[in-house]
């Protein structure tokens, strides 16, 4: 009985340590790019165009494509994915078929690489459809990308909606629409947001895929019909082709950071959720 | 206990519905049913985009492989787009083995810290480890990538030799980014093993770490097998972060400080320049990925039908 107590003892410590390794491959790798990223972090880093293949300037061109690539997205696959959900979970009976087959092929879809994504959105975006590299075949890309992580957070959140809500609104006489609508939909929305923010990060990191679909242009995009480069992809090319380390370094910071935020605001609306669930 | 939960939630949801479409029928009926109309449409894009997925890979792909023979192309090892031989048999073995080299380290590491998650550390730190954890899930490849680029490859240059740029740098950053996902999907369904088990085995006489390796991990096994599955599908589909730390050359390596290329890296590394014959191959490329993945994620749905405790329902 001692020597199990003991032997008991010592693993627990190896559990220990293995709980300490993540947290420390974690803080070495955040820490490490903020602290050599800080100091090339400056208003004119951020505001002004690369020159030179980057080289000189700043990132300001991929900060504006970044953001055009991920609203666009998001326009697009935050209705047609809540919609999908509502119909889901609402609307089709869970043992139909199609329901299946549709969960079925979402999970399929989340677990496809990205590069998958790149090549089909290269043959049938950017040549087939004739879009070119361009800020709309990245988005229909981008969205496809994150089409899954949006229904399902919606999906799980419709799911914690109270029965009676449906019941009350149901009995006082409105359409099933409207009670989606008034009733489901905002219980729901804490939910659906943190869907919205996980794929906000999808969007900000993605690079394979938009390599192959949006281009690595460095000017400035103004149509969607432009090519133009992500944050994530300037780092690559910066790196890869050792045009400048330093803002390479400075670029990793910005991306870090927002993904920091980014986590913070969907831990801090996931427990917004839970709250408003009790 | 939370699937009993839900299932009633489900048959409870269903009467409502029944009762909702027959109290449906009258003038907003036809507004009701083309919102409807447009909400299926929404549901069956997935449908459609999948399928335009496969159609279009296999259509750029295929042709290609049927040339040169899915056996030629797999596993002949030149790959000389200048003269017309493609075959991805050392890329298909170097995504084969930095997939298991990352594997090797990252599944004993993260299983242990989904246990100590879910068992062993005091409830708080193990939500602060699970914020962290999602964290960690949420850096992008190209950043991981970098870091290996910049602190792995340089280290294994001046304590291991060779140029750094190899297997082992990617077989480390790849371990890393496939550490969340084992560790959440077990996590999950080591809390979803009842606690009766547990209480039971501690009744009997035995210690937490007996009871941990004898009842929980053992009942908590397909969960477990899936989040390895998952892994898996995770760290060969993975692309930036191995074309930056492996240096990208078509051999299979002779030791794990050589070069690799995996499939990823040969279709984002020429995927700009290529054309014709080159192209095609490239998404021939693809193809073998696609098929590999597909593959993996059926396991996982026919393992989560026949397991009790799958750990995602």
């Amino acid at each position: 009985m001692g020597a199990a107590k003991m032997k008991d003892k010592l693993i627990y410590a190896l559990f220990w340590l293995s709980g300490l390794i993540i947290v420390a491959i974690l803080l070495s790798i955040v820490g490490y790019v903020l602290i050599k990223g800080f100091s090339v972090i400056s208003l004119d880093f951020l505001l002004q165009s690369p020159r030179k293949a980057g080289a000189e300037g700043g990132i300001f061109t991929t900060v504006i494509g970044t953001l055009y690539l991920t609203l666009l997205a998001l326009l697009m696959a935050v209705p047609i994915g809540t919609g999908a959900a509502i119909y889901l979970q609402e609307y089709a009976s869970d043992q139909s078929r199609f329901a299946r087959m549709v969960n079925l092929t979402a999970e399929t879809l989340a677990g496809i690489p990205s590069i998958i994504f790149g090549l089909f959105g290269f043959v049938f975006l950017v040549i087939l459809l004739n879009l070119g590299w361009s800020i709309l075949s990245g988005g229909i890309t981008l969205a496809i990308m994150i089409l899954p992580t949006i229904t399902r957070t919606a999906q799980e959140a419709i799911l914690t909606v109270p029965v009676e809500y449906r019941e009350n609104s149901l009995a006082l006489g409105a359409s099933k629409w409207q009670t989606t609508q008034k009733v489901i939909l905002p219980f729901a929305l804490p939910g659906i947001i943190t869907g919205v923010i996980l794929s906000i990060g999808r969007a900000i990191g993605e690079t394979a895929a938009l390599i192959l679909t949006a281009g690595s242009s460095l000017g400035m995009p103004l149509s969607v019909f432009d090519p133009t480069r992500t944050m994530s992809v300037h780092l690559y090319l910066l790196a890869m082709e050792g045009i400048s380390l330093e803002r390479a370094f400075g670029t990793a910071f910005l991306v870090i950071v927002l993904i920091v935020i980014i986590n913070f605001l969907a831990n801090l609306s996931m427990r917004r959720f839970s709250q408003a669930m009790h | 206990m939370q699937s009993t939960t839900r299932l009633q939630i489900n048959t409870r949801k269903n009467n409502t519905i029944r009762f909702a479409q027959n109290s449906g029928r009258g003038r907003r009926h036809k507004g009701e049913k083309l919102i409807e109309i447009v909400l299926l449409l929404c549901a069956a894009l997935f449908i459609l985009v999948i399928f335009l997925i496969t159609i279009f890979i296999f259509a750029k792909g295929l042709p290609l492989l049927i040339k040169i023979g899915p056996g030629n192309f797999l596993f002949e090892t030149e790959w000389s787009p200048t003269r017309g031989v493609f075959g991805i048999g050392s890329m298909f073995m170097g995504s084969i083995m930095i997939t298991l080299g990352s594997m090797l380290w990252a599944v004993p590491l993260g299983l242990s810290t989904a246990v100590f998650m879910a068992e062993i550390a005091p409830a708080r730190i193990g939500q602060v480890l699970g914020n962290l954890i999602n964290l960690l899930a949420g850096i992008p490849s190209v950043v991981y990538g970098f870091i290996g680029l910049i602190v792995v490859v340089p280290f294994i240059r001046d304590y291991f030799g060779g140029n750094g740029l190899s297997l082992l740098a990617g077989i480390i950053i790849l371990g890393i980014m496939i550490l969340p996902t084992i560790i959440n999907v077990s996590r999950d369904s080591i809390l979803a093993v009842p606690n009766e088990y547990k209480e039971g085995s501690l009744a009997m006489g035995a210690t937490h770490y007996q009871t941990i390796a004898r009842v929980i991990v053992p009942a908590a096994r397909s969960g477990i097998i899936t989040a390895i599955v998952l892994g898996m599908g995770r760290a060969i589909g993975e692309t930036m972060a191995v074309v930056m730390v492996t240096g990208n050359s078509a051999i299979i390596p002779g030791s794990v400080l050589e070069p690799v290329r995996t499939m990823t890296s040969n279709i984002v590394l020429e995927m700009g320049y290529a054309s014709g014959d080159h192209q095609t191959a490239l998404f021939a490329t693809g193809m073998v990925l696609f098929i590999f993945i597909v593959c993996l994620n059926l396991m996982i749905n026919l393992m989560a039908r026949g397991g009790i405790n799958s750990g995602r329902s």
